[in-house]
């Protein structure tokens, strides 16, 4: 036999030859960016300069960065109020939209809109929307009399905070309505109807059946909504570009900042890595809890 | 183009030359007397090159740059594709370019870019001193941007947008000033004045590349600087402290909103009517002067520009924004690269185009303060100077890596917003300004 038939005999080695291309593919473009950020995040590189090993100097320097601590915060803080809005407000419309509503298709196509729209398209809008001098809302509660100057929504740091997150929350709430869409739709009718003839109340079978059949797609879809809201940028960059007084700068937005814009390349890629715990964590935390199969078939932990 | 030549370059600053002279000796007219002529380079065999360059803000610029681009196809066969990005996203872009030895061959970006990577960039030496013996030298400022060694040309200048005040006449004039105030006190009350007659001002105080160079203004007038001659960081001073208080009654007079200002919202603001005084390029009056819109071109005759007012430094400390031609050291037609820049700095090339920017580009090179534009409309006459008088965002040190970085990441117009707003006080805004920049001066 020769070794090339021998070769396309061994299922081993057949295996190894497909996965390869893969694994060639996600050693490039996943490990290696990370591998060598990770790297960098260690040195006193700048943009056009390789940098010497310092070390922890990045880190220790940014723990005492207030600009950088105020990001984190805002980090975690966006994160935390845009996924739990974007949660409630996505399952709601998901039950909504899983009901028999006349022109339930033509709602469901509507509800995917803000996550076609391009982000930087969508965070133009809302950065005219929000305009110290022309925004719409402003405008249309003034001619209703209901305020007497316009509103400053990107200009105090708490009214930017919020108005950024009601951006991001516009923009990822159909991710979150039309997944969990897709979980409700595999929830058998007969658990609603067995329950309906042992008398459960609505709210008790979106307790007892609803919420238990669908844990598992709202810890894969939470996971995955934490991750992007956590990493956003776009938005932030577009709309108000960390301002004002730094209120709305994300770790990801101070990153790039720092890095491309200021040239402090292992400054950046510090601040970068420094946000790797954070997304570990959730999704260790989304991953384990997966793992529990009890848990993920609506039973009881034990 | 008639009354636009060498002969009356030459006639015009008889008197600087004469002055120089007396002093100096005949410093500045003998090179430019004896400068070569011609210079060329011959493009490499199948050449084609990729520009980047940053978006227009105002249509005549991006008119006139293209007809010149064809202007060379046509007369070097080499092919060249130009690319048009926001300035804010040039610089991302040409970071990564110096970074990975891919894209762009020549970039035109702004401020200090080619101090961050100044290895990576091809030397244009011959190319700068031809262009400068032959137009009558490249302004200090230039110079210090793009020869910070003093020897070596990282690139050549192109020009600077200049941030001066914008102004509507009748307004200033209704709040009880004959002519725009020429020191920082008198500004500071036709601001209070402005803001009694409702016809408010406001300048931009967030992270706004080109309009927040105001806040450099602002530090400097009053004796403040980001770093000493040794780039020592020196910017929490007592001068620092004198110039945020000022900051700080400025702002309560300003317009609500400006804190999260970028660049486009002064000039939507001044040309909607809310607001009589900012800081911007000539783009808003041009904006005006060719709207379709009669109320807006109507404007257009009420506007009218001025200097920055002079603060206790007592001398002009202006701030703009300058424009750079760098052409990338991995491109494989060097030769091409440095005759398209060439060619475009040609008076044949480069006076209409300055023409068709109408003043919004002012000249790095003094035989272009003769060009007609700076006088066929008075009003553009401010912004001839705007390279001349430009100090650079890393004065009073040496400019490189740290200044860009400085510059780039908003250190001073931040230091000025916390201190503006209130949500600092002058002391710890300028404490976390000197932190923040000893990081960059650390190299």
């Amino acid at each position: 036999m020769t070794l090339l038939a021998r070769f396309q005999n061994s299922r081993n080695a057949l295996g190894l030859a497909f996965m390869l291309p893969a694994a060639v593919l996600l050693l490039l473009f996943l490990t290696y960016p990370l591998g060598l950020g990770t790297y960098l995040g260690f040195t006193d590189a700048k943009v056009g300069r390789s940098g010497q090993w310092i070390g922890l100097e990045n880190y220790e320097y940014l723990w005492g960065d207030a600009v950088t601590r105020l990001a984190l915060f805002n980090t975690l803080f966006y994160t935390a109020v845009a996924s739990v809005l974007k949660f409630f407000l996505g399952l709601w419309l998901a039950i909504l939209l899983n009901r028999n509503i006349r022109f339930k298709t033509f709602f469901r196509a509507v509800i995917l809109l803000p996550y076609i729209v391009p982000t930087a398209l969508s965070a133009i809008a809302f950065w005219w929307i929000y305009d110290s001098q022309f925004s719409i809302i402003s405008w249309a509660l003034v001619k209703m009399g209901l305020i007497d100057q316009y509103i400053d929504f990107l200009g105090s740091p708490w009214n930017a905070r919020i108005a950024v997150i009601i951006a991001n929350v516009w923009r990822g709430v159909p991710f979150v309505a039309i997944t969990l869409l897709a979980g409700l739709q595999t929830i058998s009718p007969s658990y609603y109807e067995a329950s309906a003839i042992d008398g459960a109340t609505p709210w008790q079978q979106f307790r007892h059946v609803t919420m238990p059949l669908l844990t598992p797609i709202i810890a894969v879809v939470m996971t995955f909504s934490v991750l992007f809201t956590f990493t956003d940028f776009q938005l932030i960059y577009v709309i108000t570009r960390g301002g004002p007084l730094n209120a709305t700068h994300l770790m990801a937005t101070l990153s790039f900042q720092r890095a491309i814009s200021g040239g402090a390349l292992g400054e950046g890629a510090a601040i970068a890595i420094a946000m790797v715990p954070f997304l570990l964590a959730c999704v260790m935390f989304s991953f384990f809890g997966l793992q529990r199969r009890a848990w993920q078939q609506g039973g009881s932990d034990k | 183009m008639s009354d636009f030549n060498r002969r009356r370059f030459l006639e015009s600053s008889a008197g600087v030359a004469a002055a120089a002279t007396v002093g100096a000796g005949s410093a500045l007219f003998a090179p430019f007397a004896q400068a070569q002529q011609t210079l060329t380079f011959k493009p490499e065999k199948g050449a084609k090159l990729r520009v980047l360059r940053w978006s227009r803000f105002v249509q005549g610029d991006i008119d006139a740059y293209m007809a010149n681009v064809k202007k060379f196809t046509e007369a070097t066969g080499v092919e060249v594709r130009v690319d048009n990005e926001g300035w804010e996203d040039v610089r991302p872009k040409a970071a990564v370019a110096a970074n990975t030895g891919a894209g762009p061959d020549i970039i035109l970006s702004t401020n200090d870019d080619a101090n961050l990577y100044p290895d990576k960039l091809l030397d244009v030496t011959d190319l700068a001193e031809y262009l400068g013996k032959k137009y009558g030298g490249w302004y200090p400022a230039g110079e210090a941007f793009m020869r910070p060694d003093g020897k070596k040309w990282l690139g050549l200048p192109l020009g600077a947008s200049g941030s001066l005040i914008v102004y509507r006449d009748s307004m200033v004039k209704a709040a009880g000033f004959a002519t725009f105030p020429k020191t920082t006190d008198e500004f500071l009350k036709l601001y209070k004045a402005l803001k009694e007659k409702g016809t408010p001002g406001g300048m931009a105080l967030g992270n706004a590349t080109g309009d927040s160079t105001w806040c450099n203004w602002l530090i400097w007038s009053h004796g403040g600087k980001l770093v000493d001659k040794t780039n020592k960081v020196v910017i929490d001073s007592p001068e620092t402290l004198k110039a945020l208080e000022y900051g700080k009654e400025l702002y309560a007079n300003f317009i609500p909103g400006t804190l999260s200002w970028l660049d486009p919202n002064n000039n939507k603001a001044f040309l909607d009517g809310q607001i009589s005084v900012t800081n911007n390029g000539i783009s808003v009056y041009y904006a005006a002067k060719n709207s379709a819109d009669p109320k807006i071109k109507e404007m257009a005759a009420d506007i009218n520009h001025a200097v920055f007012p002079i603060g206790p430094v007592g001398v002009p400390t202006e701030s703009h924004l300058f424009f750079n031609q760098m052409v990338m050291k991995y491109t494989k037609f060097p030769q091409a690269a440095k005759e398209f820049l060439r060619f475009m700095m040609e008076k044949e090339q480069f006076d209409p185009w300055l023409q068709g920017g109408g003043g919004y580009v002012a000249q790095p090179l003094r035989f272009y303060e003769n060009s007609t534009i700076w006088t066929s409309d008075p009003k553009n006459m401010p912004y001839r100077d705007s390279v001349k008088n430009l100090r650079p965002g890393g004065y009073d040190g040496k400019l490189g890596y740290a200044s860009a970085g400085a510059a780039a990441d908003f250190i001073i117009p931040n230091m000025v917003a916390e201190a503006a707003s209130g949500s600092k006080t002058p002391k710890e805004a300028a404490e976390r300004a000197q932190k923040r920049a000893e990081r960059y001066y650390k190299v």
